[in-house]
């Protein structure tokens, strides 16, 4: 094998050089036989890869279980891997990006100013750690749900591959400066084509499993993977509409302008919350708390009701990201009523998880991932609680383009997103890799804890943050004069900053933890310790006490 | 699975559950709405925009100022959408006007401020300010955590295609001439350099300002072009002569 890669690997510098000289030489015949060489390299590489499996290779590397299993999982095992990279990544960005804030000498221009590594910073964390979390739950819970294979196994592996590919060519993009400028949609018109090709495919083997279930009754999973996939597929469509300037150039221009862009941008925005991070892991939550807690989702009734309800009430709450702004007032007031009228469909689905566990609270005590979930569908209540509050005008009007807005995301992001993602990681890897349990449960618990303890730094430190700035922007002296000049509400923040990169810098070593005990359970290694939540029984004593003879009754 | 659901609506229910084709065109349908509801109409509601005297189209080194903007990612700290509120209008300048963002492709309102809003930037700082304050923002204002800038000031201005970027513009409903569009190139290096004969730029342009912006005349820089568009940001529409809201309304069709 060892020849092979490097075959492989020297044919592959030879394509590598061929196309740089071809796009740097200025002698049009030396190109043309660039060409050639790159062709013949071409041809190499094929004729070499061919007598090659690389899937063994893999499936060595990664321990991964040998002959066919009876789902098929290997996408799954490379999404989780992919969740767990991509989440140490995102949240490594996220600290470093808040460090900025509080060090702006961490600025190194031009490639790594905050301006060019925040959407690195969203798209890594919702995309990449969200997205393959996403991938990878909704292959593994539509195969079992439906007691049937993944359908177009194929396509399943390009819709993971070619996601990796949106990823790189996003991140790279934003470094360099490839960016529309429209956020959570910074990739420009070539990556978002590539993007919808792939979500394309997705949906076909979603929906082509579902097709072949063998199982009669579509479970409510499902229904919100699906409602997920179709409606990102139509908010990415129509947000990125734009002309690009030449189809040999990264540069387009957004087809709609001002306040119909404005009203675009955050209808696409405020879903891919919905969707993408609400209705997505809502179906996380509708399998693996169940599977979990070895109990039946609480009301089937409920999850019909806030089903429609959220799904159809979400896509109204686009205007509250613009109020008081030039959008025109009608639009304002539908957003800020839709959006309060939202909270309950969300409430319904926290309650519908939250209540799965009767029959099983004891498990909080003794189960770390439970612990998880449980404090996921907390933060989800609080976050859809939090949400329709910051929608109303009057609370806008001081929170709106505050650090309020900040902490708001990031509790929902860090507590209800992140959370149900590492417990499904958690539950996911050993069932995976044919372990009999994680490497360490004791672990998840440290996890737990400094990522809750993560949280709570963050969200404090951003609600004084914010409604410090908005208090100072707007307040009068008794001269009729405002009293303090933007700066001094910038230099007023400082410490703030900093204790928000300490709760990040928490949160970031609780992954780093959960990422060193996933390493080590595919590694098939077993931690010596303690069994978690178990008393010791003390059989002579785990009986009532004798009744006295002379006992007398109480006065 | 109790008899309690299988009443009323709960049993309808069940055949869209047995039926994957009826739950995609469902939960798109139901998905739909909202937007069409919310989005469609500010197309053709004729006051979503209401008109004013002075708004034009960015000159090409407006724009190429613009699209750095953009690519440095600007509108993450920094909005330019100022909201009516008493304080707001007197630390920034009149609120925001629909109409001053209509040529915004794509629109950079901004949803946070971690630096100062910029909707009328335009003439509030001198050049030097501007270029000083790019290069290094702690020398200017010491408190500032803004990043520096400073590799504008030492990287040409190259735009691939001038004429293209303005047909593009144009396609999307910006409303370029074909002078403009021929004059591009021209307009982009001229504007920047006092030397050069602008030609008709101000006339096709009006309240363009034509100089050197980074304080380099021999060079036409990524700084010229994006201080150019700082220093017109809220400046082309004359807010002051805001007409009462009769005459707003007059032949207007009621909606």
């Amino acid at each position: 094998m060892e020849t092979v890669v490097k075959r492989l690997g020297v044919w592959a510098l030879v394509l590598l050089a061929s196309i740089a000289a071809i796009a740097l030489t200025p002698d049009a015949g030396f190109a043309i036989h660039m060409g050639i060489v790159a062709l013949v390299a071409v041809i190499l590489i094929f004729a070499t890869a061919s007598s090659y499996d690389p899937l063994a290779k893999a499936q060595s590397i990664f321990n991964m279980p040998p002959g066919p299993s009876r789902y098929d999982d290997d996408v799954i095992r490379w999404g989780v891997i992919a969740t767990m990279f991509w989440g140490i990544a995102g949240l490594l960005a996220g600290v470093f990006i808040a460090a900025q804030l509080a060090f702006p000498q961490l600025n190194f221009e031009p490639w790594l100013n905050f301006g060019r590594l925040r959407p690195l910073h969203t798209s890594a964390v919702i995309f990449a750690f969200g997205g393959n979390a996403l991938l990878a739950t909704s292959f593994y819970v539509v195969q079992r749900t439906c007691r049937t294979t993944l359908a177009l196994p194929g396509t399943a592996r390009f819709v993971f591959w070619g996601y990796q590919l949106f990823i790189v060519l996003a991140a790279t993009g934003y470094l360099l400066g490839i960016s529309q400028g429209k956020e959570y949609a910074e990739p420009e018109w070539y990556v978002d084509l590539w993007l919808t090709v792939v979500w394309l495919a997705y949906l076909a083997v979603f929906v082509a499993t579902i097709l072949n279930r063998r199982e009669p009754h579509i479970y409510v999973a499902n229904w919100f993977y699906l409602a997920f996939i179709i409606t990102v597929a139509m908010l990415h469509v129509v947000n990125n509409l734009a002309l690009p300037v030449s189809l040999l150039g990264a540069k387009s221009y957004s087809a709609f302008a001002g306040v119909q862009d404005a009203l675009t941008q955050w209808w696409y925005g405020h879903n891919a919350v919905g969707f993408f991070l609400t209705a997505g892991f809502l179906a996380m939550m509708y399998y693996f708390v169940p599977k979990q807690a070895g109990r039946p989702v609480y009301s089937y009734r409920l999850s019909i009701i806030h089903f429609w309800s959220l799904i159809f009430l979400y896509i109204w709450a686009g205007p509250h990201h613009l109020h008081y702004t030039a959008l025109p007032d009608w639009a304002q007031t539908l957003g800020m009523v839709f959006s309060v009228m939202l909270w309950m469909p969300s409430w319904g689905g926290m309650i519908n998880g939250l209540m799965t566990l009767n029959g099983a609270w004891d498990k909080v005590r003794t189960d770390p991932i439970i612990r998880m979930m449980v404090l996921a569908l907390a933060f989800y209540g609080m976050s859809t609680f939090e949400g329709p509050m910051l929608s109303i005008k009057a609370v806008n009007s001081l929170s709106h383009y505050t650090d309020w807005t900040i902490g708001h995301v990031h509790s929902g992001a860090l507590g209800w997103n992140g959370m149900i993602t590492f417990a499904c990681v958690y539950y996911l890897t050993p069932r995976l890799w044919n372990r009999e349990r994680l490497y360490s449960l004791r672990m998840i618990n440290w996890h737990f804890w400094l990522a809750t303890l993560g949280i709570v730094f963050y969200a404090a430190s951003m609600w004084v943050a914010g409604i410090t700035q908005g208090l100072m922007w707007r307040e009068y002296g008794a001269d009729g004069y405002l009293v303090n000049s933007f700066v001094d509400t910038v230099a007023a923040l400082h410490p703030m900053y900093i204790l928000r990169a300490v709760g990040g810098l928490m949160y970031l070593a609780g992954a780093g933890i959960m990422a060193f005990n996933i390493w080590m359970t595919i590694a098939g290694k077993v931690r010596a310790e303690a069994p978690m939540g178990e008393t010791a029984h003390d059989e002579a004593a785990d009986r009532p006490l004798p009744i006295p003879a002379a006992a007398q009754p109480a006065e | 699975m109790s008899n309690t659901a299988n009443t009323g609506a709960f049993e309808g229910h069940k055949k869209i559950e047995r039926n994957v084709t009826l739950l995609a065109a469902a939960t798109l349908g139901v998905v739909a709405i909202g937007g069409i509801v919310e989005i469609a109409p500010l197309f053709w509601i004729d006051n979503t925009i209401e008109k004013v005297e002075g708004m034009r189209p960015y000159t090409p080194l407006e724009q190429a100022g613009r699209d750095i903007y953009v690519r440095e990612g600007c509108y993450v700290c920094h909005s330019q959408m100022i909201r009516p509120f008493r304080d707001e209008v007197e630390r920034y300048g009149h609120y925001s006007l629909a109409a001053e963002s209509m040529y915004d492709h794509p629109f950079q309102w901004g949803s946070k401020r971690t630096g100062p809003d910029l909707a009328r930037v335009g003439g509030r700082y001198s050049d030097e300010w501007h270029v000083q304050h790019l290069k290094a923002p702690r020398e200017v204002v010491p408190e500032s955590i803004m990043p520096s800038y400073s590799f504008l000031a030492e990287t040409e201005l190259h735009v691939p295609d001038v004429a293209a970027n303005l047909t593009s513009l144009r396609a999307v409903g910006v409303p370029y001439s074909d002078k403009d569009i021929a004059a591009a190139e021209a307009d982009l290096k001229a504007q920047a350099n006092p030397e050069a004969d602008a030609g008709d730029l101000a006339v096709r342009y009006p309240k363009a300002q034509i100089r050197d912006f980074d304080g380099d005349p021999k060079r036409v820089t990524e700084m010229d072009a994006l201080v150019a568009y700082l220093q017109m940001l809220g400046t082309l529409v004359d807010v002051n002569s805001a007409a009462a809201q009769e005459e707003l309304t007059k032949g207007d069709k009621g909606r």
